[in-house]
């Protein structure tokens, strides 16, 4: 038989404090934090340690010291005499900076359309874009690398006997030489302009959705913004040209002794580079892009034919919209992996962070735990901030769902 | 009902069948598929001209460069040079079967590679063991592969004087062998503390869920390239002076940090996708957090998570390429160094070593990423019951 | 707790693999591993290279083989450890290797900031062009404009800017992480020329699609004193390394080699007797056995054998003495005496 219990407060069993889960969890919690604790400053002790034994030189004054060496690719100026080494950082960081960007542009670009295509209903379009993807995500990078650096090296003719293309441009070797256009001191109206246009056209286009709502008239938004973004600034340029103002000069491409001199040139590096990134990239991004659209219900498709939208339209205003939900988080992991990856830059000699910093200031000071830390830190901060950025747009995305 | 039956004595009744009325051309038959799958429409047709025209501009030159000009046998450079051939020379075969021992075990010792090839074996039934899903005694198999067979392994090729073998330094290791060894490792280690900080990161004792997260965001935030160069330079430094590190041991060291931070959040996204109801009737059993863990949780969210294991094994996989940046003699250093040969200096050699390359990562890779596909389907065949 | 078992299992692993101490006296850490741990060049003919079957020849090989056999009196206790140019320098300050004896130019900079000593200069040498004969081009002084692939973190690098910067000449740097890369890009045409050590060049050209195609230039812009580099602070461990190879050319000015060393031992010459470690204990205190520089001799050879048969008339890359004459044949080598 039972007797009620006699009315102890249920909240403190007597149990001993070896059992309370508070104060074992604070326990593993400062166990972990001594053990964490203890290795960091055993790390640094050993690293001071060694440093002072070996009489390496540290801390980071370094940074201010003269360079000493030469970069070909470069955004800033930088010379061997002048510059210090945290100009050199800086040129690396740029040159990664750049070849991430471009990178990122031309891979979401290729990713999309070969995501598409693998789902197309054309079936060789689909095979072909199923090989594609297949064949270059199951090769490593640095394979693909050193092989569009060899192809692009052993494609191309030598320096003397470039290909001529059109419009003053040229190909050998040494990579791809453009004009290079100068700008006069009057060359702000240009930008100016183009800024202009593009808000005209960022504001008509918003007009025309009003309009279009409003009324169901169409106004030919692409025609209008194609005018003002491109048409405005040619037509100011043709207008400051007419009055004899030169705004934007070109210097072309001269044979000299070795090879051509002047204008634009696009290193053999940097192509390859890029041309591995791109290729390597778009091969995740397109099936992303594949997951995407297949995790966009069939009845929505069905119902935009319903509404008698034709397949191109379909895409893009009724399934891609809905796609990039799905699309966006990993997408904004294979833009990290790019950013990442540039940094197998140092296997075909573009000069990007790591080949500059971490390969040639690294070994000519010596202070590898600086270097090193730096290297590390932008890295991470870019990483970090690339995934800020993208989950505040992503958190905008799903806001839509119902 | 009489009455019908009698109005209908001899109703008709077919005896034998109609003979099936040929399909509709455009529905059936290869002509109607052509049609449907590669002419549907302008576009459609537009578009399968392109690829035929794209395959056309690639398919003959690569493969009259990999077979038909293509040079399979031969000694040295003479053998792949178009001037002395007096034909345009594709792929230099000749070149990889010269160089294929270089390629699989570098330089280890004629004498003692039969040690790798037994460690190859040992491999191969490891594997085999842990991936034929049916097999007997897998929990044997882990055992095996984590623990009997990395012991084994480091026994035979680095050798156990003691016992017979005589050692072999790593500076000799190379090729292939240590591709797979540097893989192997980056797997083996990754697991279990991928296991580790992905329940570290799900805790709910905010320190040991901060560090978790640190550790994992911090090596998933920095390219492998500069964990490499930090575990090279920077390793040494950290530790006391009087030890130093094996040149090989140290880019391991680094590969499996990395990997395992990647192993964390796949682990993660297995315990995410455990359905509450599981600890919850764990607990009602009775189970503490740490048995819950082990008998109820794991078990099932590893299960889930072996396709994306075997997905980061590949990426795992071809990320110990870039070991080759570091100075490790892996198999794409064995190819770059070999094709600076004098001896093969002939113009298709270097591309001849990449394709060669690229066909032994592709098979590896490819065949990996369709056993986990395979698995994969499995899986939710058998989740779907 | 993770951390921890990672840091568990990061030492067992460590300690599988664990490494020699370094703490102590060198001599006494290589004495007691059995072997010498030497830093050489991955591939460079004439100075360290490995064949197929994983032998090492060179210049720079056969210096650490003779501070082997003056060791153990066995040259064969040496484990050579392919450095490239961008980890040569850590590898020596952690202590993975004895000595670097790897093309290693002696610089003020390195001397002082990197932690390092370089007791003996083994090969003097200096910066060089190399260019595609078809170019026509016979003075560096006419590179202006041109490409030019170097390997990145040497002192071959920041010569290069300062030649040019000097001569007022433009150019355009290539530069990569490893020789191998550095060389095929200039053999495959994305260089006008290609520089380096005078030595590395005549070594690289032999690896050229047509070897005959390539010249050296004649200037040399910088000095290049290239010698064996070992850690500071071990005073005996340096002496070692300097006197190993002043005994190398003591023996080769006093005439002994490698094929007459065993009679010369009988030779009453007092030079010789001090060398041979008939007369007197020079080895014994530099913490060696007196008859160190008979092994050296006997095993690996004098200076001048060693020379030629790596880079010298024996050697496929016919390098002349030159600065690397004997002080008494017009050259720098010039060895103190023993005694």
């Amino acid at each position: 038989m039972q007797t009620p219990a006699p009315a102890t407060p249920r909240s403190s069993p007597k149990v001993s404090p070896l059992y309370d889960p508070r104060i074992r969890g604070a326990a593993y919690q400062l166990l972990l934090l001594v053990v964490v604790g203890l290795l960091a400053w055993t790390a640094i002790d050993n690293a001071a340690d060694n440093l002072r034994n070996a009489r390496i030189a540290s801390g980071f004054g370094f940074l201010g010291n003269t360079a000493g060496f030469d970069v070909n690719q470069s955004l800033i100026p930088f010379a061997a005499a002048s510059s210090t080494y945290g100009a050199a950082f800086v040129v690396g960081l740029i040159n990664t900076l750049m070849v991430a960007a471009i990178g990122i542009v031309l891979a979401t670009i290729l990713g999309f359309l070969v995501g598409i295509a693998r789902l197309s209903e054309n079936w060789i379009v689909a095979r072909l874009a199923e090989i594609y993807i297949e064949v270059i995500r199951n090769i490593p990078l640095l394979l693909q690398l050193l092989f569009w650096y060899i192809a692009v090296l052993s494609a191309l003719p030598s320096a003397r006997d470039s290909y001529a293309l059109p419009g003053s441009v040229f190909l050998n070797q040494r990579g791809l030489f453009l004009p290079r256009p100068l700008l006069a001191a009057d060359a702000w109206a240009l930008p100016l302009v183009l800024a202009l246009g593009i808000a005209g056209a960022v504001a008509f286009r918003i007009h025309a959705g009003r309009v279009q709502r409003r009324t169901g008239r169409r106004l030919p938004v692409r025609r209008v913004a194609a005018l003002l973004v491109l048409g405005l600034p040619l037509a100011v340029w043709g207008l400051l040209a007419l009055l004899g103002l030169a705004p934007v000069t070109f210097e072309l491409p001269v044979k000299g002794t070795f090879n051509l001199r002047g204008g634009l040139q696009l290193y053999p590096e940097f192509v390859a580079l890029v041309l591995g990134l791109v290729i390597y990239t778009a091969a995740f991004i397109a099936e992303v892009v594949r997951a995407g659209i297949q995790a966009v219900s069939r009845g929505q498709r069905e119902a935009a034919r319903a509404l008698g939208l034709q397949s191109g339209t379909t895409l893009r205003l009724v399934v891609i919209p809905q796609a990039m939900r799905v699309i966006v988080p990993p997408l904004t992991s294979q833009y990290l992996n790019l950013t990442k990856n540039s940094s197998l830059a140092v296997a075909v000699g573009y000069p990007d962070l790591v080949q500059i910093f971490m390969g040639t200031v690294l070994n000519q000071t010596g202070q590898a735990v600086e270097v090193v830390a730096i290297t590390m830190a932008v890295y991470l901060t870019i990483s970090l901030v690339t995934a800020s950025v993208m989950n505040l747009y992503n958190r905008r995305v799903a806001l839509v769902e119902r | 009902m009489t009455a019908s039956s009698g109005l209908l004595a001899q109703p008709f009744v077919r005896r034998d069948p109609v003979p099936a009325a040929p399909p509709p051309a455009l529905v059936g038959g290869p002509v109607a598929w052509i049609r449907r799958n590669l002419f549907s429409s302008l576009t459609s047709t537009a578009l399968t001209l392109a690829a035929v025209l794209l395959l056309a501009l690639i398919l003959p030159p690569l493969l009259r460069f990999l077979v038909f000009d293509a040079v399979w046998t031969g000694e040295n450079r003479d053998a792949c040079r178009p001037e002395v051939l007096g034909r345009p020379v594709g792929a230099c075969w000749a070149f990889v079967a010269n160089k294929i021992n270089y390629f699989v075990y570098g330089s280890y010792p004629i004498e003692a590679r039969w040690r790798a090839d037994v460690f190859f074996a040992l491999l191969a039934f490891g594997l085999a063991w842990m991936l034929w899903l049916d097999a007997p005694r897998r929990d044997l198999g882990a055992a095996y592969f984590f623990v009997v067979f990395p012991l084994a392994s480091y026994a035979l090729l680095a050798g156990v004087p003691a016992l017979g073998l005589p050692a072999v330094p790593t500076s000799l290791w190379g090729g292939m062998l240590v591709t797979i060894v540097v893989s192997l490792v980056g797997i083996v280690v990754s697991l279990p503390f991928g296991v580790l900080l992905a329940l570290g990161r799900r805790s709910r004792l905010p320190v040991v869920r901060l560090v978790c997260v640190i550790f994992i965001e911090f090596w998933r935030g920095v390219p492998l390239i500069t964990v490499l160069f930090m575990a090279n330079v920077m390793l040494p430094l950290f530790l006391p002076g009087d030890v130093t590190v094996d040149r090989l041991v140290r880019p391991l060291v680094g590969i499996a940090l990395f990997s395992s931070a990647y192993m964390a959040e796949i682990v993660r996204g297995g315990l995410q996708a455990m359905p509450r109801g599981q600890f919850e009737g764990a607990m009602s059993l009775g189970l503490g957090p740490w048995l819950t863990m082990r008998l109820v949780i794991l078990p099932q969210a590893l299960r889930i998570v072996i396709p994306g294991i075997v997905n980061s094994y590949i990426a795992l996989f071809k990320d110990t390429t870039l070991v080759s940046i570091v100075g490790i003699f892996d198999f794409i250093r064995t190819i770059e160094s070999a094709r600076v040969d004098p001896n093969w200096a002939a113009p298709t050699v270097s591309v001849t070593g990449y394709a060669f390359a690229a066909l032994f990562y592709f098979l590896f890779c490819f065949g990996m990423s369709r056993y986990s596909r395979f698995v994969e389907r499995r899986l939710s065949a058998s989740h779907a019951r | 707790m993770t951390i921890i078992k990672a840091a568990l299992a990061l030492g067992l692993g460590l300690c599988l693999f664990g490494g020699a101490a370094q703490a102590q006296a060198t001599l006494t850490g290589v004495k007691q591993k059995g072997y010498l741990a030497c830093g050489s060049n991955p591939a460079l003919a004439g100075f360290g290279v490995p064949d197929a079957q994983g032998r090492w020849t060179g210049l720079d090989v056969d210096f650490c083989r003779a501070l082997a056999a003056a060791i153990f009196n066995d040259p064969t206790k040496v484990r050579f450890i392919p450095l490239s140019a961008k980890d040569r320098f850590t590898a020596l300050q952690s202590g993975e290797v004895d000595i670097l004896s790897r093309n290693s130019t002696w610089s003020m900079s390195r001397d002082t900031t990197l932690g390092l000593d370089f007791p003996a200069v083994n090969f003097y040498d200096g910066q060089g062009f190399m260019v595609k004969k078809k170019l026509g081009v016979t003075s560096a002084k006419q590179l202006d404009g041109a490409s030019i692939c170097t390997q990145q973190g040497t002192t071959t690098e920041l010569n290069l800017a300062d030649y040019f910067r000097a001569n007022k000449l433009k150019y355009e740097v290539v530069a990569f992480a490893s020789a191998d890369e550095t060389f095929k890009a200039y053999d495959s045409g994305r260089c006008d020329a290609f520089t380096t050590d005078a030595s590395g060049l005549y070594s690289e050209r032999l690896r050229a699609t047509a070897p005959d195609d390539n010249v050296v230039l004649p200037e040399i812009i910088s000095k290049e004193p290239l010698a064996p580099a070992v850690r500071q602070g071990d005073a005996q461990w340096a002496d070692i390394v300097r006197w190993t190879h002043y005994a190398m050319l003591n023996a080769e000015e006093a005439g002994i080699t490698q094929a007459n060393v065993d009679q010369m031992k009988s030779s009453d010459n007092p030079d010789v007797k001090r060398i041979l470690g008939t007369e007197g204990k020079y080895g014994e205190a530099i913490g060696l056995t007196s008859d160190w520089a008979y092994r050296i001799v006997k095993l690996v050879g004098n200076y001048g054998e060693v020379f030629e048969r790596n880079v010298g008339q024996g050697s496929p890359l016919k390098i002349q003495r030159g600065l690397n004459a004997l002080w008494s044949k017009g050259g720098l080598q010039y060895g103190p005496p023993i005694r």
